[in-house]
């Protein structure tokens, strides 16, 4: 008996304390327009006995827990509606009357791809939705659906995919994750394909110079990846690939709460393509062997309280490719003659920890700090050529944030320390070198909250070896009108360029590699200087009553100084030298978005680009760059059911104008190619069927057309001879290929 | 004597730069004490129900010269305002949001400012309980 009684006595205050209820309202648009409650609705929560009726002023109180997520609101006469409940809220809810459905639903969906009106740098963010299109499979092929970046393979060897921006190459562009600019030096040629999609939150791409914080290196454009953060992601996620062409991705990411302040995420990423294809029968692989091992480990600590946030991630990588001749055995052929074959082998390691502090009284006020270090090591040789390079960095920022006089001047100030250690073999040559750089910066917004912000930036720098320099950054924003948005921006980007790795796919090929300055701090080579100049108009509007906008922008890159990649001299030699005369890249975008109904989006985009340099043969059109590019994307979504289950459909088409090809034409007759390459279209399709929020299937098509270039590879019957080359390549080597794939979450 | 000279002024110019420093510290610390007595930490309660109210509030709030910093909470209808006070005062800023359409306990908005607001935005037959 007194046993029961304690066991009371213990239990009820526990019954009590967790029985916790929110409040709410029904609420209707009367006949006059005006809003009243609604007396009577039935509110309850779906799967469960739990419910009420709301009072003569439509108020309800209702019992919560944690576990209950749907809250339903049904009145006779009225739409029934679930409302998705994380935490306990006020919920005031409008009940729509049934027949007039259609006319009065207001709903605000988060864009998969949205332009901002607000920010004053051009900046896209592609959302988990849109990474969705692209099933496959990481940041390199992320982009795929987005006209600002152009995806193109780098070369017939190696199958990377590289991206462009304002036509120029993935250095030119600041690449960084979470905001720690992560593919750079080493890892510039195979970066992209070290991150998962299935790690990734969010991508922003910044047109245009960017803004200081990040460093003074990006000169097109800057790219930062958000991954998962341990705090908000799911418990338990699997995702596996498989395509036709012998590619298999495995993701798996399990989350963990440890204490009130603690998350953990494990991320782990495996993919395998064994099979040996070789379907244009030149003897050499399509498109490589690969394995690759990538395991991440993110910690978070958040503490609201006192505003604190922090972040911890380890990373360790293991990426093996292996291409080239079919029967290419490395344990046999490799650095003989025999057979032509390639094995490319990186090893990395990252750690990064990211702190930030909210002045809890003056939280216009906050400190964050970031420090990065990365391993990273890469054994390689391609035929005979030898290629090995081990880069160690170590970046750290430190940024304070206030405002001056109001909130309406904000400004940061902070500090950057850079370390990098480069040890390089291309063949016989060693290079080694040291960087280092410290650097102050102070950015500048000014937002008057309507129609004009701008941001100002300015950093000074001192590096080892590109010496003490300041770089400016401007953007502004202003909106004449409604919907309509002015952005003007101008920058200076400055960097050492990596000629070996940045340019590795010329290993692929017989070329001799020659520097031609030796007076310079790197490579012989002078620092690549840029001015990137930015103009561009948004204008939103309605179309027959749905949303749609326009967008024109103009940019222009002008180089003060460039490393010239040559390979129009010969087609034997590839030539590296500074810039002597002019070299710029101009590019026009014509971009529409247009939502056709409720469900479906369409973008279509117009691209040209003018990218010319002043050669030792004289002012020449960059190779490999189509003046002219058209893009479309078409998305259709049904209608989700009670689970959230529905269909996805996705349509990607890309026409590519006339590429320049490299001067080729002193070659005997059959290792000679056409000056230009012709123009041609691809498509790309995807089905999605969502079952519900927890589980999705998948399958998909790339280059449905099956276009591809007929001799990727030249003198691919003789690749010991002075005429082998691999990397010019302006089409898909491989034909059309198809995958499938699902995704299952457990929360 | 030339060479003593120099060394003289060296010294008398690394005082200087010390003295300096020193001074700008003090000035800096003195600034901030200065800048912390006028500046005013207040919660106050504004009605209003939505995203929409939460970005006119604040932006009344904001645009109030002399305001540093203004938050509104949805959930408990508070505004938490840095304000300067020798620069503008409670009522102002009160004024301000009232004038914008949205009521706070000492000032209400006005018919006209109250009319202006969007239908979701109508706190007044809204809040009503």
């Amino acid at each position: 008996m007194k046993a029961i009684i304690k066991f009371i006595f213990i239990f009820i205050p526990i019954v009590i304390q967790s029985q916790t209820t929110i409040k709410g309202m029904a609420m209707i648009k009367n006949n006059a327009g005006k809003t009243e409650g609604l007396p009577e609705a039935t509110i309850y929560w779906l799967d469960t006995d739990i419910g009420t009726t709301t009072n003569d002023k439509g108020w309800f109180t209702i019992e919560y827990k944690p576990e209950y997520k749907k809250l339903i609101f049904s009145f006779v006469g009225y739409k029934t509606d679930t409302i998705f409940v994380n935490e306990p809220r006020e919920i005031h809810h409008f009940m729509q009357e049934e027949s007039e459905l259609d006319e009065v639903i207001i709903k605000s969906k988060k864009e998969k791809t949205a332009v901002s009106y607000l920010q004053s740098a051009n900046i896209v963010t592609i959302n988990e939705g849109e990474l969705l299109k692209a099933a496959c499979c990481n940041l390199s092929e992320s982009f795929e659906t987005n006209p600002s970046i152009d995806v193109n393979f780098s070369d017939a060897l190696t199958g990377t995919k590289q991206i462009k921006m304002l036509g120029l190459t993935s250095p030119y562009i600041l690449i960084a994750q979470e905001n720690i600019p992560s593919v750079r030096g080493a890892s510039q040629a195979f970066g992209l394909t070290f991150t998962p999609g299935t790690w990734i939150e969010s991508i922003q791409i910044t047109k245009g110079s960017g803004s200081v914080v990040n460093g003074y290196e990006s000169i097109a454009g800057q790219i930062n990846t958000e991954l998962k953060k341990p705090l908000n992601d799911d418990k338990f996620f699997v995702n596996a690939y498989g395509s036709l062409d012998g590619r298999l991705e495995l993701n798996t990411h399990f989350s963990q709460k440890i204490s009130d302040k603690w998350n953990t995420s494990l991320f782990v990423h495996g993919n395998l393509r064994d099979s040996e294809i070789d379907k244009n029968d030149d003897n050499f692989l399509d498109i490589p062997l690969a394995e690759q091992i990538n395991i991440m480990n993110r910690w978070q600590y958040t503490d609201m309280e006192n505003g604190l946030v922090s972040f911890i991630n380890f990373r360790l990588l293991k990426d093996n490719k292996q291409t080239g001749e079919v029967d290419f055995n490395p344990d046999i052929h490799k650095l003989s003659t025999i057979k032509y074959g390639s094995e490319i082998n990186t090893e990395r390691f990252d750690i990064s920890a990211k702190l930030g502090y909210v002045f809890p009284e003056t939280p216009y006020q906050s400190i964050g700090i970031q420090i990065a270090y990365s391993g990273h090591n890469q054994d390689s040789y391609f035929g005979l050529n030898q290629y090995n390079i081990n880069h160690k960095s170590v970046y750290s920022n430190a940024i304070f944030n206030s405002i001056l006089g109001s909130t309406l001047h904000k400004y940061k100030g902070g500090l950057s320390f850079t370390y990098d250690v480069y040890d390089e073999i291309v063949n016989t040559n060693n290079y080694a070198r040291n960087e280092n750089s410290i650097g102050g910066f102070f950015e500048y917004s000014y937002d008057n909250l309507d129609n004009f912000s701008l941001i100002a930036g300015l950093r000074l720098d001192h590096h080892n070896l590109l010496g003490t320099f300041i770089t400016p950054r401007l953007h502004m924003r202003f909106a004449p009108w409604d919907k309509g948005v002015l952005r003007a921006s101008v920058g200076r980007g400055k960097r050492s360029a990596n000629i070996f790795a940045e340019n590795q796919k010329l290993f692929g090929s017989s070329r001799k590699i020659n520097i031609l300055d030796t007076e310079g701090q790197v490579y012989g080579l002078d620092p690549e200087i840029a001015w990137n100049y930015g103009f561009s108009f948004l204008q939103g509007f309605n179309l027959f009553d749905k949303k749609a906008d326009f967008t024109i922008d103009f940019y222009s890159t002008l180089f003060q100084n460039q490393v010239v990649v040559d390979v129009d001299e010969s087609p034997q030699q590839v030539l590296f030298y500074n810039l002597e005369g002019n070299s710029n890249a101009n590019n026009f975008q014509a971009q529409f978005n247009y939502e056709l109904t409720k469900n479906i989006n369409l973008r279509l985009a117009y691209k040209y680009y003018d990218v010319k340099s002043d050669y030792k043969k004289g002012t020449l059109q960059k190779p490999l760059q189509p003046k002219n590019r058209v893009f479309a994307n078409l998305g259709f979504e049904t209608n989700p059911n009670v689970n959230g289950g529905h269909w996805r459909f996705d349509y990607t088409f890309n026409w590519l104008g006339v590429q320049r090809l490299p001067f080729t034409s002193s070659n005997p007759v059959q290792y000679q190619l056409s000056q230009k390459a012709p123009d041609y279209s691809l498509m790309n399709a995807q089905i999605a069927k969502v079952f519900s929020k927890n589980f999705e299937i998948y399958v998909g098509g790339e280059n449905l057309t099956n276009y591809k270039q007929e001799n990727p590879i030249l003198a691919s019957d003789n690749p010991f001879s002075e005429y082998f080359d691999s990397t010019i390549v302006y089409a898909p080597i491989l034909g059309s290929m198809y995958y499938a794939g699902f995704r299952l979450t457990i929360n | 004597m030339e060479r003593l000279n120099i060394s003289r002024s060296k010294i008398t110019n690394t005082i200087n730069s010390k003295m300096v420093l020193v001074l700008l510290i003090l000035s800096l610390f003195t600034l901030t004490l200065e800048a912390q007595s006028r500046t005013t930490k207040v919660t106050l309660e504004v009605d209003g129900v939505c995203n929409m109210c939460k970005a006119r509030i604040e932006k009344a709030a904001i645009l109030t010269k002399g305001v540093k910093f203004a938050t509104w909470n949805k959930d408990t209808k508070e505004l938490y305002c840095i304000f300067n006070n020798k620069k503008t005062t409670l009522v102002k800023i009160k004024q301000s949001i009232a004038n914008a359409g949205h009521d706070t306990k000492e000032i209400k908005a006005t018919e006209e400012a109250y009319d202006s607001l969007e239908n979701c935005c109508k706190y007044r037959t809204l809040e009503k309980h």
